[in-house]
């Protein structure tokens, strides 16, 4: 339930959130004379990077009392676009830098996968990708199709919107309206405790919680993604096929503030928070 | 007549206080209001009626926003676990008040007011590890508008049951007295007399539980499969109009994001259009 954004029950925080981000403009800050970090740093962008960034923001804070930290969200693009604007200082982006973006200086915080999941008792060894796409798009519905048991498919994706969606049709070059989904699902935790429940499901899911999942015995079993087995170690290394970086962006000259919060941000320190939050910290 | 000075400062408290709840109540609509213009401006009323489907994602001009499938989602859960909940919660009422021995009431009492406790991601979560896949055994998916059903039912027949039974305990003594002095047996005494002298009580109390069901979240977001579809059986997965903010909002932008607040206020048109029900329902009770 980590990685759970937004649900109703916190709706009045966002709704307080959505007030003072219509009130707050970014201010720069600057180091004071004695060394001492002063100022204030407004961070935009990816709701998926915005979790792991909340988390940072609040040690940077304890360590220098004298910054604060202003994370909201609003999707990868408005991150680029404030940065742009100089209405923040520092941009969240869940993908790697465009060619028409080279104006901007990303910093690498955590690398993001999606693989496949089935129940443990599945025994498919692999699925080729066209065969994946065929199941997502509704074309094979039965196991039997593609060499498991003789059960009808239950397909598990993700709601509109969610991160690990558009990762999944980017990969699979696949529009959101050609998937034919038997269940939607919320989070990765829903998506994995479906799969566990149901010995005909698939499902796609964020990497990390689907291996900490199945260390800790749940009834689940990922598949290698066009022949790459899933492992942290090949997300890292960049071999998995369906990973990306989750980087932090700026433009122009960065403020003594901001630059500390960058390199405490891709440094080892916040490392716990980056697998706390499922994600594989960046190469270093 | 000259009132205590206490009492003047208390009156104008009280009211302070009724105009603040008022109030708040209208911030909230006005807030959705507000946050759902963009997406009436840009997508147009009609279209949350009569898209092909909901794939908001895609931008007002290629994307598709029709609420229907998940009105009816709403719709068919809620009025499943009412139908359900109110012949349960009633019957336990009466055995509460008329059948069980003292100290075996009350102990049972405590029990369903345990039973009104549990939160409500509680009850989803066992749905999704326990109940989900019992039905699957049955018939596939298992996440369907029945788990949606059996939870909701599970979940608001404390508020049938304890409603039910507190405006059964209200009933004048006198009533039940003059019942047995005529000689009335046990159940001509409940169907006669306690059971009529309750019954805008106990319709209060199922309109109260028609409420949460149709604003229940969590639970229903983990049982129910959420595909927006309308059902065409009880083993359908479908999605609510809660489920779907649930499920979107905290990845939704621009006009995915209104749209969700459409969906909102489409919530809470529902929630208006039952409360005028239970106006004008309790109305009529009461002239009868």
């Amino acid at each position: 339930m980590r990685r759970r954004a937004v649900t109703l029950s916190n709706l009045p925080a966002l709704m307080g959130l959505a007030f003072a981000a219509a009130c707050s403009p970014g201010t720069e800050g600057a180091g004071s004379g004695d060394g001492t970090l002063e100022g204030r740093i407004t961070i935009t962008g990816s709701s998926t990077v915005a979790p792991l960034m909340g988390e940072v923001a609040r040690r940077f804070e304890a360590e220098h009392p004298g910054v604060r930290v202003d994370v909201q969200t609003g999707g990868t693009s408005r991150g680029i676009a404030d940065v742009r604007r100089r209405v923040a200082q520092i941009g969240m982006i869940s993908r790697g830098l465009r060619p028409e973006e080279e104006d901007l200086d990303a910093v690498a915080v955590a690398l993001d996968g999606i693989t496949l999941i089935v129940h443990r008792d599945n025994h498919v060894a692999t699925l080729s990708h066209d065969q994946v796409v065929d199941i997502f798009t509704g074309r094979v519905r039965r196991w039997d199709t593609v060499g498991g048991r003789e059960a009808e498919i239950t397909v598990v994706s993700k709601a509109d919107g969610r991160a690990t969606l558009e990762l999944f049709l980017d990969h699979f070059g696949l529009r959101r309206d050609e998937i034919h989904p038997s269940l939607v699902i919320g989070d990765n935790q829903h998506g994995i405790r479906s799969v566990a429940g149901d010995p005909a499901a698939i499902a796609y899911v964020s990497i990390g919680t689907a291996a900490f999942e199945s260390s800790q015995g749940r009834a689940i079993r990922m598949l290698p993604l066009d022949g790459v087995e899933p492992t942290l170690a090949a997300v890292q290394s960049g071999e998995f096929p369906a990973s990306r970086p989750l980087n932090l962006v700026t433009f122009g000259d960065r403020s003594p503030p901001v630059q500390a919060f960058l390199s405490f941000a891709a440094s080892e320190r916040v490392q716990d928070l980056v697998e706390a939050q499922y994600f594989v910290p960046a190469p270093r | 007549m000259s009132q205590p000075r206490g009492d003047a400062s208390l009156i104008w408290a009280v009211r302070g206080l009724a105009v603040a709840s008022g109030g708040i109540v209208l911030l909230i609509v006005a807030f959705l209001a507000l946050e759902a213009i963009p997406a009436l401006r840009e997508v147009g009323l009609r279209r949350f009626f009569t898209d092909a489907s909901w794939h908001p994602a895609d931008g007002a001009d290629r994307g598709a926003f029709n609420l229907v499938p998940m009105v009816a989602g709403t719709l068919t859960v809620a009025t499943g676990a009412v139908l359900i909940a109110t012949p349960l919660g009633i019957a336990s009422a009466l055995f509460c008040r008329f059948y069980a021995p003292g100290a075996l009431g009350r102990a049972y009492r405590r029990l369903v007011e345990l039973l009104a406790g549990i939160p409500s991601v509680v009850y989803g979560f066992w749905g999704l590890v326990v109940l989900t896949p019992l039905i699957r055994q049955w018939q596939p998916p298992g996440q369907s508008l029945l788990a949606g059903i059996l939870i909701l039912t599970v979940m608001i027949l404390p508020t049938v049951a304890l409603l039910s039974e507190s405006s059964l305990r209200s009933i004048p003594a006198a009533y039940l007295r003059g019942a047995t002095a005529l000689g009335l047996s046990r159940w001509a005494t409940i169907r006669g007399v306690a059971l009529p002298a309750a019954r805008s009580g106990i319709f209060t109390a199922v309109i109260l539980a028609t409420g949460r069901a149709v604003g229940e979240t969590m639970a229903v977001l983990m049982v129910m499969g959420n595909i927006v579809q309308v059902p065409g059986s009880v083993f359908d997965p479908v999605r609510t109009l809660t489920a779907n903010i649930a499920l979107e909002m905290g990845y939704a932008m621009e006009v995915h994001r209104s749209a969700l607040f459409v969906t909102g206020l489409m919530l809470m048109a529902i929630v208006v259009v039952l409360v005028a029900a239970n106006a004008r329902l309790g109305r009529e009770g009461r002239r009868a």
